[in-house]
């Protein structure tokens, strides 16, 4: 495993303060969007299911502004609202979509797990996003066009046979994509130690892909590990696997979780929106908090508001 | 792939001199080295990789060794090429092709014969195509490859050695070419004169097409007289241009080299049922394989796929009624 430098060079410190207020604003962002998608599910204006992103902010924050946002590929999963907003900030196209409405970056048809937008695909199905991925990052590499390709996965994605014929196509023609794993230990609602033999952070070794492992607590951290990852994938166009330890703190969808209050308190100790909150002063903070509230609010209340796609929206052969 | 500059080959065994298990992609890798990429044996991959480069924008055909390992990219197909192309709202295009060979009839046994088509046909979004050779399969899956679809391209193994039949007039068979809403043809034999009307309509498609050659040449010495319908698209069906080529014919008999069972010939047999029935002269027919296992022992595998005596004698069957 190679040893990446986890307290980032004065430079990066720097980069990182300036950085502070935007990541702070997109976490914040992301937490609010799901609580309040939480909420919409438990009043009935949400139907099917809701896979948040709350206490994995810091790594969908740190790793997707590491990426060249102008060209750069995310493949990510049924857990993407976060990456989402981190990606593109559209708050509304995220909410409208979840409700099922025309205003939905996906006109509604997609929902929570299937959105698209730019070079951002997500799909709800374990493992098949692995290859696409691959592929994208195949497809770039003979355009010649420099971009890199990310690949979310989860623990309990690693189940999944398709994952490891990538890791060997990826590092066999040697192609620019990073797989980003977000271990949060448990899969639904099944934890790790019945899912998987062995360790997740060694298993792209084998096939010769550079790895690493991280915890997702500090959003500058993962930010500066992303950054440093997200060069070398591009810079020798090879893959690269890093493994981020994180904490779910919702349940797997809406409010299924089987977990003890006592695991969760143990883990929202770790929380990385209330480690990045505490290096703000606290009337920049409320003044960002209000602002958001303010936006999402306004985002919830034109999607009651706007229709339902209709048949004709639907695309057939 | 000279004409175009994103079209991308991959599959098992590909390269020179190899050139593919059935040689189809020969040559190839040495005149476009940069363009075609021999692959470990991972189906699902193959898939997934055509399908991430369609999203990307590149023009990617992946061959698959057998049409039996289909099923390992059914995900892809099914979950993913299927759903990324209707699922986002837009109008993106996905172009990508999975060539793969189908069919019995070289004694592979159970698991390198099938004809497994009918496990994606009416997968909205998907197309499947099986050209015969009354077409000409290359400028089929130059077209497919243009398109916006992504497509299962089957290839019948027992076509690979024939010789395409192109002309209007083959022995005492007449044959035209029609055009679905795709642009895909949709070929009419027919063995009779001008002055007589069908006995019997045939619809069918990919190999099916080395049996009605000498079947039709056959039933006109016997003036039997028969209008075959070949349509390359098997799904979407062009069933409306298939309805009006069997208007007024009054027997109808479906073929096709799987089993029939919940098959592309039900779905053809309700189609025309629903266009043409109160002018049929009894049931339409569907012939295919039998619903077991294909064997490898030859002679039993005769027995089990459809022959060009299976249909004769279906055709004598049907014309006592």
């Amino acid at each position: 495993m190679l040893t990446l430098v986890n307290s980032p060079s004065p430079d990066q410190q720097n980069v990182a303060r300036d950085l502070t207020e935007t990541f702070y604003r997109q976490m914040y962002t992301i937490r609010k969007v799901e609580q309040n998608l939480l909420d919409l599910f438990a009043q009935g204006y949400i139907t099917g299911t809701v896979h948040t992103s709350m206490g994995q902010e810091a790594c969908d924050v740190g790793v997707v502004n590491s990426l060249d946002r102008s060209k750069d590929i995310i493949f990510s999963n049924h857990r993407a609202h976060g990456q989402f907003l981190a990606y593109c900030d559209d708050v509304e196209g995220l909410i409208g979509e979840i409700m099922g409405k025309e205003t939905g970056v996906c006109l509604g048809i997609g929902g929570s797990q299937h959105i698209h937008r730019e070079n951002m695909y997500t799909n709800g199905v374990q493992g098949g996003i692995v290859p696409n991925a691959v592929g994208a990052a195949l497809a770039e590499k003979i355009k010649g066009t420099g971009a890199i390709t990310v690949v979310f996965l989860g623990d309990g994605t690693m189940g999944e046979g398709v994952v490891y014929e990538s890791f060997n196509i990826a590092s066999l023609w040697s192609l620019p994509v990073l797989f980003l794993l977000i271990d949060n230990g448990i899969a639904q609602s099944t934890p790790k130690h019945l899912e998987h033999a062995g360790e997740l952070e060694t298993r792209a070794m084998t096939f010769a892909i550079d790895s690493a492992s991280i915890e997702a607590d500090d959003v500058n951290k993962v930010y500066s590990t992303a950054c440093e990852v997200v060069n070398k994938v591009r810079e020798h166009s090879r893959p690269f696997f890093l493994h981020v330890k994180a904490a779910r703190l919702g349940p797997h969808s809406k409010g299924d979780d089987t977990r003890s209050k006592e695991e969760i308190e143990f883990l929202k100790q770790k929380d990385p929106l209330l480690k990045i909150a505490e290096s703000l002063p606290v009337d920049l903070r409320m003044e960002i908090e209000q602002k958001i509230d303010a936006r999402i609010q306004t985002a919830v209340e034109k999607a009651m508001l706007a229709s339902h796609p209709g048949l004709e929206q639907l695309r057939r052969v | 792939m000279e004409k175009n500059p994103n079209a991308i080959l991959l599959g098992e065994d590909i390269l020179d001199p190899y050139g593919g298990a059935f040689k189809v992609t020969k040559g190839l890798s040495t005149k476009f080295p940069q363009r075609v990429f021999t692959t470990p044996i991972s189906e699902a991959s193959i898939a997934g990789l055509t399908v991430g480069m369609a999203l990307r924008g590149m023009r990617p055909i992946a061959e698959f060794m057998f049409g039996d390992f289909i099923t390992l990219a059914a995900d892809q197909i099914v979950n993913h090429a299927a759903k990324y192309i209707g699922m986002y709202g837009d109008q993106m295009k996905l172009p990508m092709v999975l060539r793969t060979p189908v069919g019995g009839g070289r004694g592979y046994g159970p698991t390198h014969s099938q004809s497994l088509e009918k496990m994606f046909l009416g997968l909205p979004m998907f197309h499947i195509l099986a050209p015969s050779h009354f077409v000409h399969p290359g400028e089929i899956l130059v077209q497919a490859i243009s398109g916006s679809y992504p497509t299962l391209f089957l290839e019948n193994k027992l076509l690979y050695p024939e010789v395409l039949k192109l002309e209007q007039h083959i022995g005492a068979i007449n044959r035209t070419v029609h055009f679905d809403e795709h642009n895909y043809p949709v070929v009419v034999l027919s063995n009779f004169p001008d002055n007589r009307k069908a006995d019997i309509a045939i619809v069918a498609y990919g190999g099916i097409s080395r049996l009605l050659g000498p079947v039709l040449n056959q039933l006109a010495q016997e003036e039997i007289w028969i209008t075959a319908c070949l349509p390359v698209s098997l799904s979407p069906l062009p069933i409306k241009l298939i309805q009006a080529k069997t208007e007024g014919i009054k027997k109808i008999l479906v073929i096709e080299e799987a089993s029939p069972a919940f098959g592309w010939g039900s779905e053809v047999s309700a189609a025309l049922y629903d266009a043409h029935a109160g002018q049929l002269d009894g049931p339409i027919l569907r012939i295919g394989a039998a619903n077991s296992v294909i064997p490898a022992s030859k002679p039993l595998e005769e027995k089990v796929i459809v022959s060009e005596e299976k249909i004769l004698s279906t055709v004598f069957e049907v014309m006592a009624w």
